[in-house]
């Protein structure tokens, strides 16, 4: 098991909550909380050791523009591929932007 | 398949406590009820014993399968019935002496419901307490999963045995070890670490469900002593259920190691409304 | 069912614990207690190296179920197996302590649990199995005042520890997908062998324990097709119903009855269960 945290800039706090997934093999829960700062914070716990490049990769095309709401995101991983990454980060995101978040 | 030597020590120790009090009759072999005394008061004692000729194959040694787990239930209400006109403090004591090392595992048993008659164990000693009958569990030997739900994990109080054959556990070590890719020797060496996992009794005392932990000196043939200090610790939990106003298993949440348990009550009593 | 109806069905075990609850309770009544915010976790897994996940599988939905008061406890099949852990099972535990509390002081608090689980948690191991004698105390207690419904929809049933809580169950309702049975195939076939139990023979398992023949048997109340709309509807129903008039797990004269009817030398079919068991446990 293997703790990574990333830092990403970004813009105005997220407007409010948002949850998407589960800790389930292949899969991964994210947590989302809007940040003071206009920074948005991943701390990501996985059951793969090793793939901290990977996440770097996956995340900074998601996030390295700075455009997206600052946040404080927390990600249980247990073995997902980049594709369910994005799929889960995407759904958490979506669900900022049509509800105002949780 | 692994074989055990059929345990006696829940036979012996129901003798030894109802000295020699004869069984109850109309039960099956396996299944031991005795109306004695528990100091002063009446009571009634059950335990579950192997019965190589029990009818159904799948519960030769000392399981608890369909029949146990119903007939549990019968001895349990029983006394309920019995006693249901009567005022709180004449509701009779039921000792469950325990020494099950598992459930029963078989086609006909999940065919014809062992999940069911193992609740029916269950929600009998439950409606004992709820009724206010004080109910004990004492463990002589093995209480493993389904066979301790069903008979003993309803009682008020709880009392072990401090001996390296007495141990609690959701599933034997060697089906443990066969589930986790481990020796039996390695799984035992990490389980020490993780208390809820451990397979001694000192581990499982230390989560705060026991009420009493027991030193004996043969647990397999206690001597005078030995069967004087059960009693008397039988006496005390006794005097203690009379005692306290509560009827539910709260007196479990006292260990640090379940402060979570503790934290998760307390959250959402806070929230609930 | 035609083509427009079939579109219009909700998949119930599609949906995740979350959502079930969602479904179950009135229309805007859904409120989480113990969210996957407030982080209340497993403190027993990140030792052992595994991934906890933030409500550690077990959701405390509030709200109101056909204008009653009612908590929901939906078990999340995703995480770990849906097995009770100290956190997932006292959360189910301490409800049902509330919801009996409450209908002590007059407000008719009714609960349901919906099954998806294989038990114990092994890395819990002594504090799963404690929780959920626990849960098995609360349902009891609770069931006095307000009926209490369970439901295994699948994809896992409802095993182990879990299962004897669903034979405490007032009504229990279960889809076809759906298993109810104490001992996983595996470990049957590990203890009594192959010709006894074959772990990989699916429809034999099915047709001793799954939803349908254990409707079929008496185990089961109410045998519902996966459509988040017929079990909501099954729900309310039960609970217009009201408590039954005993328990099945308070049948005992009627359950020895009927085992004195089996030849336990002989191997079981579905259909001697069927037929022995169809006659009822009301003596």
């Amino acid at each position: 098991m293997e703790t990574i945290v990333l830092e990403f800039p970004a813009g105005q706090p997220a407007p409010g909550r948002a949850l998407a997934g589960v800790v389930a093999s292949g899969d991964l829960e994210v947590l989302l909380e809007a940040n003071g700062s206009p920074r948005t914070v991943v701390n990501i716990t996985t059951s793969v050791d090793g793939m901290g490049r990977v996440w770097e990769a996956v995340l900074e095309r998601i996030f390295g523009d700075g455009t997206l709401p600052a946040a404080k995101i927390e990600i249980n991983d247990s073995g997902a591929t980049p594709a369910v990454v994005r799929m889960r980060i995407g759904q958490v995101l979506e669900q900022l932007a049509t509800t105002g978040g949780a | 398949m692994s074989t055990q030597e059929l345990s006696k020590r829940g036979a012996v120790w129901l003798d030894a406590l109802t000295y020699s009090a004869p069984l109850q009759a109309g039960y099956p072999p396996s299944v031991r009820v005795v109306d004695a005394r528990l100091g002063e008061h009446p009571a009634r004692f059950i335990a579950v014993v192997p019965d190589p000729d029990n009818a159904f194959p799948r519960a030769r040694s000392g399981e608890v399968g369909l029949i146990e787990g119903w007939e549990i239930a019968r001895a349990v209400r029983e006394v309920i019935d019995a006693d249901a006109g009567r005022e709180d403090h004449d509701k009779r004591a039921i000792v469950a002496v325990i020494d099950v090392a598992s459930q029963a595992y078989g086609r006909r048993e999940e065919a014809y419901g062992i999940h069911q008659a193992l609740a029916g164990a269950a929600d009998a000693y439950a409606s004992a307490r709820l009724a206010g009958h004080p109910v004990i569990g004492l463990i002589v030997g093995r209480a493993m999963s389904g066979a301790f739900l069903a008979h003993g994990y309803q009682a008020n109080r709880l009392i072990a045995l401090a001996d390296s054959q007495v141990m609690v556990h959701a599933m034997g070590k060697e089906s443990a070890a066969r589930v986790t890719l481990r020796s039996v020797a390695d799984l035992e060496a990490f389980t020490a670490r993780v208390p809820p996992m451990a397979y001694d009794i000192d581990n499982y005392a230390s989560l705060g469900l026991l009420w009493k932990l027991l030193s004996v000196r043969n647990a397999d043939a206690p001597n005078g002593a030995d069967q004087s200090a059960v009693e008397k610790a039988l006496q005390e939990a006794f005097d203690e259920i009379r005692a306290d106003p509560s009827r539910g298993l709260g007196s479990r949440l006292g260990s640090a190691h379940r402060a979570s348990s503790v934290t998760v009550r307390r959250k959402l009593r806070e929230q609930w409304r | 069912m035609d083509t427009q109806a079939l579109l219009e069905r909700q998949s119930f075990i599609e949906l995740d614990a979350r959502s079930r609850a969602k479904q179950l309770l009135d229309a805007g009544t859904f409120s989480e207690l113990l969210d996957p915010f407030e982080r209340v976790r497993s403190p027993w897994l990140a030792r052992q190296g595994i991934v906890t996940q933030a409500d550690d599988g077990t959701v405390v939905a509030r709200g109101e179920l056909d204008g009653q008061p009612a908590v929901v406890l939906a078990i999340d099949a995703g995480f770990q197996g849906g097995s009770m852990g100290e956190v997932s099972a006292a959360k189910i535990a301490g409800s049902l302590e509330l919801a009996a509390e409450d209908n002590r002081n007059g407000i008719p608090m009714r609960a349901v649990i919906l099954f998806e689980t294989g038990g114990v948690r092994l890395q819990e191991a002594n504090l799963g199995l404690a929780a959920i004698a626990e849960i098995h105390a609360a349902i009891v207690d609770l069931r006095r005042y307000q009926p209490v419904i369970g439901i295994t929809a699948g994809p896992i049933g409802c095993y182990g520890g879990m299962s004897i809580a669903a034979g405490l169950c007032s009504y229990l309702i279960a889809t076809r997908e759906a298993r109810l049975g104490l001992n996983g195939p595996t470990v049957i076939e590990q203890e009594a062998g192959i010709a006894e139990f074959d772990s990989r023979a699916r429809p034999m398992i099915w047709s001793f324990t799954g939803g349908e023949q254990r409707h079929r048997t008496g185990l089961v109340d109410v045998y519902a097709a996966d459509d988040a709309g017929a079990i909501r509807a099954a729900v309310i129903e039960r609970f217009r119903a009201g408590r039954p008039e005993a328990c099945r797990s308070e049948c005992v004269a009627g359950f020895l009855q009927r085992l004195a009817e089996v030849d336990p030398e002989a191997q079981v079919t579905p259909q001697q269960a069927a037929a022995i068991y169809s006659k009822g446990f009301r003596s």
